[in-house]
Order: structure tokens, then C-alpha cells, then sequence
């Protein structure tokens, strides 16, 4: 269900760490609580975000929910085609990626959950 | 992330039937029901184009019968009660002495001297209590909350009548909107009224509870080729919202008055009094000094119920509806503004979590279904 390659919050996001980049997302158990997604705020390019802070908002039809960074750095990209397509977070949580970041405290990491501990948590 | 357990709700006789289908359940207005089946905007899609089944069982049902009935709907509600004909239907407020809303509810007229009103799920005691004492001195009348009698299930969309028919012998089409007729669907005892909260077609069936079940169950059989499938209460708002429908308890409260919430045309102005109907006059002849507007979002974001207007940098208004619609894919919603900005293309200021975004006054509805005639 929860992919090995990935790191996970206990607020529902993942984070691929890959070739010096992270890339973030939230997991298939935060879409289902959020149901149909229509909007997904995301952070500008170049931001600075600390582990923990807020780096955007998402919204389903009916609820809205902040989106915390994994990991502390620089906001290097954003998934655009988010705008045009929110609910391919519904479709596919674990590839519909929202920011990369380049991470400035690689450690920060090891806080991290894995697949199995997020699985206990995500019931 | 829910405060209430399932075992202090309330239920309707449907509960295990959502359960055991897989909808995910939410607390509403003390009840336990299903928010969503197979997703808001698959039902919410169903609903415009085919056809969705909900339960709306945890509706109240409050009985006024007597000689003196009429009288006694005429004092406790806006609306002018004497125009329905027996078999008809009138939304209306029920009003507090200020013109401001207990609730909102349909009114049915049943028989000569019985009518019956269906209000929201949340306030049937409050509504009960209210309607008790004010219809004393006004007319002789029993007032009964039958609420527990009465399961209610509303099919909703296009392919509603056409569903529906295959289950009964009453003659659908001849069921005017806003009229009732009563008959047998699927062999039970049914009430049937050409009505809803979607602005889609379609039909709201009371039955007894313990039919419920068996209704249910034949109605998603008998569309189930037509595309019906089941709905659960996310879509009733959406939709609800699109057809720009008040919800009482979040667009108007008892702080709101009939005027300010935009529903001039359910007072009975020429009927002789009712509750509320000298403020309400006042505010007629030029002392309304805000009204709920129906607005659109002029750029990417969702305004939320509690959101502030702003305009020079204070709230001067709220945002009591919002959401991103499925069908016209659009950021709308209902706002409480000052007289001055509810004229038609008045920009509004919406503040979204320290963010200002642009909004545009409106017309309403939203959407309007295209007309058969």
C-alpha cells in the first residue's frame, strides 16, 4: 500500500528523497479523508520552508487542509499541472508530487516514518 | 476528528444500510449519516445528468391539524398559506417575532384543515416547542411532531420520473412541481411529493420507517440501468448551493431576517399578520440595511462559511456559503453584505486565511436546469 521508497509525517505526507532532491506529496490515506480535490495552493519558487511549516493549502469540496514540509530547504519546483488536474492527488497520491525541495538539513530525515510505521498510523 | 460518537446520534432506519454499502458517515445536526458514497463529485455529476437516491430520513416532520390550522399556519409562518390547495406546496419561514428565522421548511397542506411541515433535521424539538406555544390564541389546533412516523428518501435528477414510474401506478407527470400526491411505491404506502434541494427534477417519497429499507433498495434496483446510484449529504449541499438554496443554520439564522437573507417572495405581505411582520415591513419601506448575495469567485480560491468581506481594510460582511462546484466548476457561495455592495457586479474582497481574494456579486441561481417546456 505504502511505498518503501518513501518517508512519511504523521500529518499524512510523503517525501521522496532522491539525487539531493525531496519531493513532497500527501498520502493516499490523507486523500480519502479529503475526498475530491479541487485546489491545491502551493508555495513560490526559491521559498525557504523549515521542517514542519506550512508550504500550502489543498481543498476538497468540502474541507481544507495545510500542507507541511517533510523536510527543511529551498522550494526548487512545483507540480503546475496541479492547477489544471487536482484530482490526480486523488487518483495516484503517491506519483501527484506538489513541491521538490532541496533539502538543507539532510538529517532531518531520520525523524522520519517508514512504510511500515505510517501503515499503523493510517487506519 | 469527530467529537460526537455514532452511539450518542441518532439514526435514521437507513444507518446499517449506509454502513453495510461502504459510505463514509459524518455527524449532522445530531444525526449520523452518510456524506459521501462513491464521492461529491461523482454524485453531485449524477445528480445533473442521471439520477442519485438520498436518504433524508433525519428531516423533521411537524403536524398542524384542526379547525383552527389554517389560522395558526398563516400567524406562525411568512409565506401566505391560504393560496395552497389541498395537495400543494409552499416554502416558507418560520418566523420570530423580530422576522428573523426559527427555520425554514416546506409547507404541505394535506387536507382541508391539516397541514404538515417538514423542517431542518437539527431544530424539530426547537420547531416543535416554538410552534406549540405561538399558535396559542391563533386558531384552534393540534400541533403533533411526527417525526419518527416518517422515513424520507429523495430521488433526484433527469431521469427521476422515469425511474420512479416503474415502481408505482400514480401517474407521475401529472405531479406538478411543488404539488404531492399520495399512492403505493414499490407495494408501500407513500407519500410523493414533486420536490427537493438540488434545483434538479425530481421527487422526495415519505414512507413509513420500517419500509425504508425495502424502498431504498428498490429504487437503486429500478435505476440502476438508467445510472442512479446513491448520494450522501456532501453532494445535497453542493448541489443545494449550485441551485443557490439557503441553508438555514448556516445562511440565516435567528439574526437574519426574511428580507436579509433575499426571500422577499415568501412573505405573504397581503395576508393579515403573522409573526415578524411589522419588522419585516419596516425593512420593506427602506430599513433593510444588509442583504445575503449570491457571489462568484474572480480568481483561484474557495471562500469558506466565516470568511470576512472586507472593503478599506475591515470586515463589513461574511461569507456563509462557499465551496468549489462540481457541475459549473466555479468558486461560489452566499455572502451577508452591506445594502450598498448587493447590487449585481459589485466587487467583494474576500479574506481566505489572511489572503485577499477578488469576488463578483452575482445573479442566482447559479444553475438553472433547462426548462422541459
Amino acid at each position: 500500500m505504502y511505498p518503501a521508497d518513501l518517508k512519511y509525517t504523521r500529518d499524512h505526507e510523503w517525501v521522496r528523497l532522491q539525487g539531493g532532491e525531496a519531493a513532497v506529496g500527501i498520502t493516499d490515506f490523507a486523500q480519502r479523508q479529503l475526498g475530491d480535490i479541487v485546489y491545491v495552493e502551493l508555495p513560490e519558487i526559491g521559498r525557504q520552508v523549515k521542517q514542519g511549516e506550512v508550504f500550502g493549502t489543498i481543498e476538497s469540496v468540502k474541507a481544507v487542509s495545510e500542507l507541511f514540509s517533510p523536510v527543511s530547504g529551498e522550494v526548487l519546483a512545483i507540480n503546475a499541472d496541479l492547477a489544471a488536474h487536482p484530482e490526480s492527488v486523488n487518483a495516484k497520491p503517491h506519483e501527484a508530487w506538489m513541491i521538490r525541495l532541496r533539502p538543507s538539513a539532510p538529517a532531518e530525515a531520520n525523524t522520519l516514518l517508514d512504510a511500515q510505521a505510517y501503515t499503523e498510523i493510517a487506519k | 476528528m469527530s467529537s460526537s460518537s455514532p452511539a450518542q446520534l441518532k439514526k435514521t432506519p437507513l444507518n446499517a444500510t449506509h454502513r453495510a454499502r461502504g459510505a463514509r458517515m459524518v455527524e449532522f445536526g445530531g444525526w449520523d449519516m452518510p456524506v459521501e458514497y462513491s464521492g461529491i463529485t461523482d454524485e453531485h455529476l449524477a445528480v445533473r445528468t442521471r439520477a442519485g437516491l438520498f436518504d433524508v430520513s433525519h428531516m423533521g416532520e411537524i403536524e398542524l391539524a384542526g379547525p383552527g390550522a389554517l389560522e395558526a399556519v398563516q400567524w406562525v409562518t411568512s409565506n401566505d398559506a391560504s393560496r395552497l390547495a389541498v395537495g400543494q406546496i409552499q416554502y416558507s419561514a418560520l418566523t420570530t417575532d423580530t422576522g428573523t428565522f426559527v427555520d425554514d421548511l416546506l409547507v404541505y397542506r394535506m387536507g382541508p384543515e391539516h397541514y404538515l411541515f417538514v423542517v431542518n433535521a437539527g431544530n424539530i424539538m426547537k420547531d416543535h416547542e416554538w410552534i406549540a406555544a405561538k399558535v396559542h390564541g391563533h386558531g384552534d389546533v393540534s400541533v403533533v411532531n411526527s417525526s419518527s412516523r416518517y422515513a424520507l428518501l429523495a430521488l433526484q435528477g433527469p431521469a427521476s420520473q422515469a425511474i420512479l414510474q416503474t415502481l408505482t401506478g400514480v401517474d407521475l407527470a401529472a405531479i406538478k412541481y411543488y404539488w404531492f400526491a399520495t399512492g403505493e411505491v414499490a407495494s408501500i404506502r407513500a407519500t410523493i411529493s414533486r420536490t427537493g434541494y438540488t434545483g434538479e427534477d425530481g421527487f422526495e417519497v415519505f414512507v413509513p420507517p420500517a419500509s425504508a429499507e425495502r424502498l431504498w433498495t428498490s429504487v437503486l434496483a429500478a435505476g440502476r440501468d438508467a445510472g442512479l446510484i446513491p448520494c450522501g449529504l456532501g453532494a445535497r449541499d453542493t448541489l443545494r448551493l449550485e441551485a443557490a438554496m439557503r441553508l438555514c443554520g448556516s445562511d440565516m439564522d435567528d439574526q437574519t431576517s426574511v428580507l436579509e437573507a433575499g426571500l422577499g417572495w415568501i412573505v405573504g405581505w397581503k395576508k393579515h399578520g403573522f409573526l415578524g411582520a411589522e419588522r419585516l415591513r419596516e425593512q420593506k419601506s427602506g430599513a433593510l440595511a444588509r442583504k445575503l448575495v449570491p457571489f462568484e469567485m474572480k480568481e483561484r480560491a474557495i471562500a469558506r462559511h466565516g470568511h470576512p468581506v472586507v472593503a478599506d481594510g475591515r470586515a463589513v460582511g461574511v461569507v456563509t456559503s462557499g465551496t468549489q462546484t462540481p457541475y459549473l466548476k466555479k468558486a461560489i457561495g452566499f455572502a451577508m453584505v452591506p445594502l450598498e455592495m448587493s447590487a449585481l457586479g459589485t466587487p467583494l474582497e474576500i479574506d481566505i486565511r489572511g489572503r485577499k481574494a477578488r469576488a463578483e456579486v452575482v445573479a442566482e441561481p447559479f444553475y438553472k436546469r433547462a426548462s422541459k417546456a
